[in-house]
């Protein structure tokens, strides 16, 4: 039979074991999930993974929208650079061209972006932020480029 | 006219929150009887103010009023009538105002069945509901008014959002604000308790059955979120850890353990300390649920600067909240007692286990959903943390529980024997296992993962049957208060089997059909007829019939319509998936664009999905559960004055006196 206070130090004890179990499985996960951000202009600049999975943001450019089959592709722009993206598969009630979207997926050998999702968002009004991050920055750097000619 | 009384009702109202939050507590610093017994009329007046505005804002809704800046933004002329009154909480002014709302009912209700409580705790209570309700009127005065006109006055509104236009985006906003708003009633509580000094068993007493009824409202308002988004968004999924999703998780899981945390202090007097942290961290959390879906902070952390006021003040409302509940806490808790002795293999000990596993997963789901937040505010970067985090993390933390939620519900008070638990354990043991493996034999895939979340399902659901038919066995009384934990229990067990099954067995396949073809998922045949089109009340449509027939028989089973919906008002089409639930699956369907060829064909989703079903009964049955317990007759009785340091001293004597109702089987065996 334990003694109350080695009883306590024998919950104690498994307390923190089972803590640092949890601490480090869920850094673990943490860090092996998440899922960056770029634009098409760091895409461009090769500042993209080349092998795992990544987001890009931008808009629908404009008349690029081919539909093969169930495949679709089109272009996604932030004005500054363009990147082709392909997507097989029912594309969301909201996609549409001239409008923001973000898309989940990897870059081929040839710098062609497979989709593996593309994300919907609920509003028809609403930019998704990446895209709309993703052109924001690209219009102040054209903006900074005319100031400084 | 009457939208401006409506304004000047909530103005008026938040200077009767202000006094209901400042006069009752004072009332009980000065020893004034009189001002103490204030607290239950302000409540009164405030809820009647508020119901007042709200209702004046229905009436702008009904009426299509459209002069009224929000019911323009926010309804349109040929809506339905009820989702006219939906609209309300469409948007962000409005979902604040049901908050304030059900705000009031909550406090309401605590006025009016709070007789036999204590005039000055009561005081207390109702003080701090007063001061939450004041922050949140003040709040939507200065930056969120809903009675802002728009002169001149728009000719038509721009209409609800189509995919809240659905019944059950009708009730899913007030059933899940019930429970948000419903932790305030336990934090009111512990923070009256901990200004008083007096954290005992009749505080514990007097929050439990607040706190249940509030889980369960948060329980099926969750529940009919994912419902929603299962069928409304046309894609099948259920749950997407979305931060909006998470943002209700939290609370719910807190909420879960406080609820089991509030019964031991209730029984044993333990754990007070790590009770009253619970009930600060459901209802700031709650908090944090409501301001992150409604601000707009999870579309843009930036469009906090764009304005600064709302922004501002959520965050110093936050800050404030949790600032000074903690501060109370800090100053207050050294003086709490710690209980009574405990041996390590009691009920306490299980309980403590899985609350602290439900507050570490809480951890986890917050890392998730604010760390992008956080990243992205600092401006460090985009990026977001995938699904598979939450489900790495979340599934291994949820193991332990489900399976110390049986000997948990088995074990005797301050100390439990093996001998007594055992026999309980075998039949689930082995009946688990049994069903585990014949039901992924009989899916027809089976793996270490399947077999483990079917078996947790199974154990805990086994277990459920057992303990209740073997009081019924015996004759013993069954209260409330235990059919409603066996049948929470055997809710969440129906939940992880369902579960377990769509993650591993569901089929989905996105298909090319034209009229008169075929697809085949899991032994049903899908046949696209026809496809024609059809009009509603305020949109167009594209409608599929899609017949359905099983194995080699040619009899049509189901008969399936999806639409492609184009709402006049809007420029988004709207894809309604048609579901046919069956008691084992769900077989889903939706329409997709047209695509160009020789003859027309459509893009189309063809679901399979196993189980599905049973989310939504286990829901259902968590929910009946909470409500049987929240309703125990227990309750009710009257609690007598001094009545909490008998259980104190003597604890021996409250578990006795408990003893033919209390969830603890072995005793009542032995008794």
């Amino acid at each position: 039979m334990m003694s109350k206070r080695q009883k306590r130090f024998a919950l104690i004890g498994a307390a923190l074991v089972v803590l640092a179990c949890v601490v480090g499985l869920v850094l673990n996960a943490f860090q092996s999930n998440l899922v960056f951000f770029f634009t098409p202009t760091q895409i461009f600049k090769g500042e993209a993974p080349k092998s795992s999975a990544f987001r890009i943001g931008g808009m629908v450019k404009q008349g690029s929208l081919v539909q093969r089959d169930m495949t679709h592709e089109f272009v996604v722009t932030d004005n500054e650079q363009d990147v082709a993206v392909s997507f097989t598969g029912l594309l969301p009630d909201l996609f549409k061209e001239g409008r923001g979207v973000v898309a989940q997926g990897k870059l081929d050998a040839s710098g062609h972006f497979v989709a593996s999702e593309v994300l919907a968002k609920h509003d028809e009004n609403y930019m998704p932020p990446e895209a709309k991050a993703a052109m924001d920055e690209a219009a102040m750097r054209k903006t900074a480029k005319t100031l400084r000619p | 006219m009457l939208v401006e009384l409506g304004h000047f009702a909530l103005i008026l109202s938040l200077l009767v929150a202000l006094t209901q939050g400042v006069l009752p507590l004072a009332g009980v610093l000065n020893s004034n009887a009189l001002w103490q017994s204030s607290a239950r009329p302000l409540a009164l007046l405030q809820w009647s103010l508020v119901a007042f505005a709200f209702a004046v804002l229905e009436v702008a809704f009904l009426q299509s009023d459209f002069s009224v800046l929000y019911v323009s933004e926010h309804s349109n002329s040929l809506l339905p009538w009820p989702y006219k009154m939906a609209a309300l909480w469409g948007g962000h002014e409005g979902s604040l105002l049901l908050w304030v709302f059900l705000l009031g009912v909550w406090s309401s209700a605590v006025a009016l069945f709070s007789k036999t409580l204590a005039q000055d705790m009561v005081a207390r209570v109702l003080s701090v509901m007063g001061m939450i309700s004041s922050g949140f009127l003040l709040f939507i005065l200065t930056t969120s008014n809903p009675f802002a006109r728009l002169l001149p006055a728009a000719s038509e509104g721009q209409d609800l959002n189509p995919l809240l236009q659905d019944p059950g985006l009708v009730i899913h906003p007030p059933m899940l604000y019930m429970g948000y708003v419903g932790m305030s009633v336990a934090f009111a509580f512990a923070i009256a308790a901990l200004m008083a000094g007096r954290l005992d068993t009749v505080w514990a007493r007097w929050s439990r059955p607040w706190t249940l009824v509030a889980w369960t409202f948060l329980t099926f308002g969750i529940g009919l979120g994912s419902w929603w988004a299962y069928y409304e968004l046309g894609w099948g999924g259920w749950w997407f850890w979305d931060p909006v999703e998470n943002a209700s998780l939290m609370p719910w899981l807190v909420a879960t353990a406080l609820i089991h945390s509030l019964m031991v202090t209730e029984k044993r007097g333990s754990f007070k300390a790590w009770t009253v942290l619970l009930a600060i961290a459901a209802f700031s959390l709650s908090l944090l649920g409501t301001f992150l879906v409604r601000s707009g902070v999870l579309t843009s952390v930036h469009a906090f600067a764009s304005d600064p006021a709302r922004g501002i003040f959520i965050l110093v409302f936050l800050a404030l909240v949790v600032g000074s509940s903690l501060t109370l806490f800090a100053w207050r808790a050294p003086t709490v007692s710690l209980g009574s002795p405990m041996a390590l293999l009691s009920k306490e000990t299980f309980l403590l286990a899985n609350s602290v596993l439900l507050s570490t997963a809480t951890l986890a789901v917050l890392l998730g959903t604010l760390y992008p937040l956080i990243i992205d505010a600092l401006n460090m970067g985009k990026l977001s943390v995938g699904p598979p985090y939450f489900n790495v993390v979340f599934a291994p933390l949820m193991v332990p529980v489900l399976f110390m939620m049986v000997p948990g519900a088995l074990a005797r008070w301050r100390e439990a024997k093996w001998s007594q638990i055992k026999p309980f354990l075998i039949l689930p043991f082995f009946a688990a296992t049994i069903f585990s493996l014949g039901l992924s034999l009989w899916m027809g895939h089976q793996d270490a993962g399947i077999l483990l979340g079917f078996w947790l399902g199974a154990w805990v659901a086994f277990a459920s049957f057992q303990q209740v038919a073997w009081r019924a066995k015996q004759g013993l009384r069954m209260g409330g208060s235990f059919l409603g934990m066996q049948i929470a229990h055997l809710g969440l067990a129906v939940v992880v089997l369902g579960v377990t099954g769509v993650k591993n067995f569901e089929i989905e396949r996105d298909v090319r059909m034209g009229v008169g073809d075929q697809v085949t998922l899991a032994q049903y045949h899908f046949k696209l007829v026809d496809v024609k089109e059809v009009r509603g009340p305020n949109y167009k449509a594209l409608r599929a019939q899609v017949n359905v027939t099983k194995g080699e028989s040619e009899t049509v089973i189901k008969n399936l319509t999806p639409e492609k919906r184009f709402y006049l008002s809007s420029t988004m089409p709207m894809t309604e998936a048609s579901i046919d639930s069956g008691f084992m699956q769900d077989l889903y369907v939706s329409l997709g664009d047209v695509l160009s060829g020789p003859t027309p064909q459509w893009s189309m989703r063809v679901y399979y999905k196993p189980f599905v079903p049973w989310l939504w009964a286990g829901v259902l049955l968590m929910v009946l559960g909470g409500l049987l317990a929240s309703f125990d007759k227990r309750y009710r009785a009257p609690v007598l004055a001094g009545d909490d340091q008998a259980h104190d001293q003597e604890p021996e004597v409250h578990e006795t006196h408990h003893a033919s109702q209390s969830h603890d089987l072995a005793s009542t065996h032995n008794a």
